[in-house]
């Protein structure tokens, strides 16, 4: 509670009072600071070009429309290509989604071996996958930009693939140990003497136990992966872009008239999934973060 | 055999994982370190000849620049985030009955792809059409805010696109050390009649040290790592105005063919992320073993 500050002539409950709506006043003040961009956003979509340049950033729709929205999805121009963001969006959505559950898979069972099945030497590999976890990616741009030319996988989807799971393994592996190691070893000890070997326990006590770490997991790699544009705009080529690196190109087209609302309806389709999951699963996105953060 | 591949499964699992790494990320560090002491142009040559294209790097005013805007820009970043993430944790803590709610508003941005807060941004401060033409609208005629468009601003309008995605993180990070102080420590001062700002100058905050510590390395890698913000935000500009060293990096390998640059920024790039991770991770990771 936040105290009355003394003040001797002034009924300490109504100084009480004024301060919590002080407060009140300061927490709507940023509220509105941070929900200003996504509004405009929202409103910007569904005015014309007209009524964009007439009035204000921050009036609402005098006339909604939905044109932008539809251009954006399937005729927003980037250079000479008019397809809108509609194939990107495909893009993103597959190479997300393998690129998400292979490495979380291989994340679960990394952590398995580094926190349950001890050897020796494991601990400094674990160090050295944290290490890579903060290099910053364009340390490796070049060799990888030359080693997924090697591979034939060159501005290909699955060579995008191939790089999100490739530096998504610190992440999930870390994320993955660090719950694992919360679980007494006496568990695999006592599975062990009942003749279950290292699958069995796996599957049968450490994935039902996974759900909260598997659901971490999946929420950090989607929105990493899903936002990222520096592999996107490195390792793609005309026709595999990723949603990011196209509504890159849409808004920074410098050909026709600068179409605002529909750079705006684009920006939202480009967010909106992983807005619906922080939406929906909020909890686990900020327990990701945290973890993330102070632990690696 | 079967008795020695039950024994090694952990090793064998774990083998593609380690060797994955270092190939990918300690054999491609060497790489770019091999090349970034070569004459590479367009294409990489292997014959090292020292430090040539890191006197070249420190000769050129593009990349003076983008360490100068590196140098601003993490600075605000950093403290700006920390503070206003402060705030809005201690005001969060005084028992709010609409905190989940607030929060969640608060930490929506950090969802959002860099390449759409940039472009939300650059449209919220568009000369013409947004805040400067809404504030002369309601009559302030002489009213500017071209920051996006003026050299000596423009990386100030990147400062607030990323503090407004990133301080309610580091409002969420903050809030989680707030509520982990012992009760009873605050209790038994408010008995005693402490108040609450000294509370919190005198105990709560510095007891939040370690926090302040992982706040200011996120936020820290975060700046080095910028580069779709500015991508979408100015593009670099006007002119080179806002370029920062990811920036440079990616306009010397993909535009000007100029590999060695490329990798000799990259290794900069990452002896800078080294210099302040490195101590930090290895405290953790003595501290969790001790």
């Amino acid at each position: 509670m936040v105290d009355a500050t003394p003040a001797p002539l002034v009924n300490p409950r109504a100084g009480q009072v004024a301060l919590r709506w002080l407060l009140f006043a300061i927490l709507a003040l940023f509220a509105l600071f941070y929900l200003m961009p996504l509004f405009v956003m929202i409103t910007t979509s569904l005015k014309s070009l007209d009524e964009i340049r007439s009035g204000s950033l921050v009036a609402l729709p005098v006339q909604v429309t939905f044109e932008a929205w539809r251009t954006a999805w399937s005729s927003a121009c980037s250079g000479i290509q008019c397809e809108g963001l509609r194939p990107y969006f495909w893009n993103s959505v597959a190479l997300t989604v393998p690129a998400v559950a292979v490495s979380t898979l291989i994340g679960a069972v990394n952590g398995y071996v580094i926190a349950q099945w001890k050897f020796r030497g494991a601990n400094l590999i674990f160090s050295l996958m944290l290490f890579g976890c903060f290099i910053p990616f364009q340390v490796v741009l070049l060799p990888m930009a030359r080693t997924l030319g090697f591979m034939g996988v060159a501005g290909t989807i699955p060579g995008l693939i191939f790089v999100h799971v490739i530096y998504g393994i610190g992440f999930t592996t870390l994320f993955f140990r660090n719950y694992y190691v919360t679980i007494p070893v006496e568990l695999v000890k006592a599975a062990k003497v009942d003749g279950a070997g290292f699958f069995r326990i796996f599957w049968s006590i450490f994935m039902p136990l996974s759900l909260p770490i598997m659901m971490v997991t999946v929420i950090w790699q989607f929105t990493q992966i899903w936002n990222d544009f520096l592999f996107g705009v490195s390792f793609s080529q005309a026709g595999t872009q990723p949603v990011t690196v196209a509504l890159n190109n849409i808004v920074n087209s410098t050909t026709g008239v600068k179409e605002y609302n529909v750079n705006m309806a684009a920006a939202i389709i480009a967010a909106f999934p992983t807005l619906f999951v922080y939406a929906v699963a909020g909890k686990y996105f900020i327990r990701g973060l945290t973890a993330g953060s102070v632990k690696g | 055999m079967a008795a020695w591949l039950e024994r090694n499964v952990p090793r064998i699992l774990l083998a593609p994982s380690f060797l994955a790494v270092l190939v990918f990320v300690y054999g491609f560090i060497a790489w770019t370190a091999w090349v970034s002491m070569t004459r590479s142009r367009l294409l990489p040559k292997y014959e090292i000849e020292g430090f040539i294209q890191y006197e070249r790097l420190f000769a050129a005013p593009r990349w003076d620049t983008a360490m100068n805007n590196l140098f601003i820009f993490g600075a605000l970043f950093i403290v700006v985030s920390m503070l206003l993430g402060l705030l809005l944790a201690i005001l969060l803590d005084q028992k709010i009955r609409t905190e989940g709610a607030l929060r969640t508003i608060y930490l929506y941005p950090m969802a959002l792809s860099m390449i759409v807060t940039g472009t939300a941004w650059k449209w919220i401060m568009n000369p013409g059409l947004g805040i400067e033409a809404m504030v002369r609208g309601w009559g302030f005629d002489e009213f500017a805010f071209d920051w996006v468009i003026d050299p000596d601003m423009a990386i100030y309008a990147i400062v607030v696109a990323a503090v407004w995605q990133a301080s309610g993180f580091v409002m969420a990070l903050f809030l989680a050390g707030l509520r982990s102080v012992d009760e009873e420590i605050i209790r038994a001062a408010r008995v005693d009649g402490i108040p609450t700002w000294s509370i919190y100058s005198a105990i709560i905050i510095p007891s939040m040290a370690p926090i302040f510590l992982s706040a200011f390395i996120v936020l820290a890698h975060l700046a080095i790592k910028s580069f779709d913000l500015v991508i979408a935000l100015t593009g670099g500009g006007p002119g080179y105005a806002t370029d920062l060293p990811a920036t440079y990096m990616y306009a010397m390998a993909f535009s000007r063919g100029d590999i060695g640059q490329a990798a000799s920024s990259a290794m900069v790039m990452m002896t800078v992320v080294f210099a302040i991770v490195v101590p930090y991770l290895y405290s953790e990771l003595r501290a969790k073993r001790g």
